[in-house]
């Protein structure tokens, strides 16, 4: 019985999806905002990734927002999860292909990840992405080999001063500007590396705290004993 | 878009769209008629890849790039970005909630050895009727019936074990 209603709610879900997915103007995109910022974001911002200049631009207390919400789940995943034994029973370490390729692929990540932050405003990426990289870099080592567990004294550094310079830049804007988050310092030209004003500062805050957060709470995850 | 019932409408965004809403229907799915705690956060996550499809795909604009300018002649027409925005964020949120239920999984599992949804009840709910002190819903050393049931529950005599033993983290491990 309780199967069927399930079935039955199911059916009916994709039903109205498809019927008010039918009903709307197929690529022509119902929001009009999206339209008015593609011509607005290049002069006012200056970075070249329209994506990048909303998200840390016009969105930029948002992302502050969504940012609190990973350390709050990073956070509380740490709580439920508590700290290993010491002595207690582990996972046995990986063969040798598994850390050798996680060896292999540490600086390779790292560099990506670097360059991804680093050019959010120029070219599709950004610091939710990179920091993402960056986290995988640092937790590949720890899935091949369990014991070299990360340590977290300068994760959390690492995300409260990338979390600290974030706002500080927003607290900047908001003494000089007027407004929390807004871009400051000269545009430059669009394209080049130091453009956009403080997008690529913010950049990689958001890229560093990611990254560490990610990780931290990775590592927290497989730091969990093993049932026996 | 009208549905056409001609295969000229079978275009490839069609097929796109119909999937991403394919892939949330398969996750609800999943969550309402899965019974083990795993699986269901792997069909939420199922579902929450269908519904940033879902949303990438409403900022779809015939024919045009991707937003980021210097690529193309200005007034080249762009997608949407402000859906990119929002999915760019959700992933990253969707992350950082799945690795939290994954953590809250681990201390479930550690503290009743199983990830049943109908299991995991009952044992919930013996739990918490042995710590309360009152007779366990349906259980068997209980009068069943039509024979009367004091109306209040009776204490267990002083000394007397519990039915179950009551697991506390760090008991059995």
């Amino acid at each position: 019985m309780r199967d069927f209603a399930s079935v039955l709610f199911t059916a009916g879900l994709a039903f109205l999806l498809l019927v008010i997915g039918s009903q709307l103007a197929f690529g022509a995109p119902p929001m009009r905002v999206g339209g008015e910022l593609l011509t607005v974001a290049g002069p006012q911002v200056g970075a070249a990734n329209i994506v990048t200049a909303i998200l840390l631009g016009y969105r930029g207390i948002d992302t502050l927002g969504e940012l609190s919400i990973l350390f709050a789940a990073a956070t509380a995943a740490g709580l439920v999860l508590g700290r290993r034994r010491a002595g207690g029973p582990q996972d046995r370490p990986g063969g040798l292909v598994l850390r050798a390729g996680a060896d292999l692929l540490f600086p390779l990540l790292v560099v990506v990840g670097l360059y991804v932050i680093v050019h959010g405003h120029l070219t599709p990426g950004g610091g939710f992405q990179g920091g993402v990289i960056l986290a995988a870099a640092f937790f590949a080592a720890v899935l091949a080999d369990p014991a070299r567990a990360l340590s977290h004294g300068p994760i959390v550094w690492l995300e409260g001063l990338a979390g600290t310079a974030f706002i500080l830049i927003g607290i900047w804007a908001l003494v000089e500007d007027g407004s929390f988050l807004a871009p400051m310092l000269p545009k430059g030209t669009m394209g080049e590396i130091l453009s956009a004003g403080t997008l690529p500062l913010l950049s990689v805050a958001v890229g560093l705290k990611v990254g560490a957060e990610l990780a931290g709470l990775m590592a927290s995850l497989a730091e969990t004993e093993t049932p026996e | 878009m009208m549905i056409d019932p001609s295969l000229d409408a079978l275009t490839p965004e069609m097929v796109l769209f119909t999937g991403s809403i394919g892939l949330i229907v398969i996750g609800t799915a999943g969550l309402v008629l899965g019974r083990h705690l795993f699986r269901m956060l792997l069909a939420l996550a199922i579902a929450e890849a269908g519904v940033n499809l879902l949303l990438v795909l409403t900022g779809f604009r015939g024919g045009a790039i991707a937003p980021i300018l210097g690529f193309a002649p200005a007034g080249t027409p762009m997608v949407d970005p402000i859906p990119q925005v929002l999915v760019l964020t959700a992933i990253v949120i969707g992350v950082g909630v799945q690795a939290l239920a994954v953590a809250v999984m681990i201390r479930v599992y550690r503290a009743y050895r199983v990830l049943d949804v109908v299991q995991l009840r009952q044992r919930l709910e013996s739990d918490i009727c042995d710590a309360a002190g009152i007779p366990t819903a349906g259980s068997l050393d209980e009068p069943l019936g039509g024979r009367p049931l004091p109306p209040v529950p009776a204490p267990r005599p002083v000394g007397a074990p519990a039915r179950r033993p009551i697991h506390v983290e760090g008991t059995n491990t």
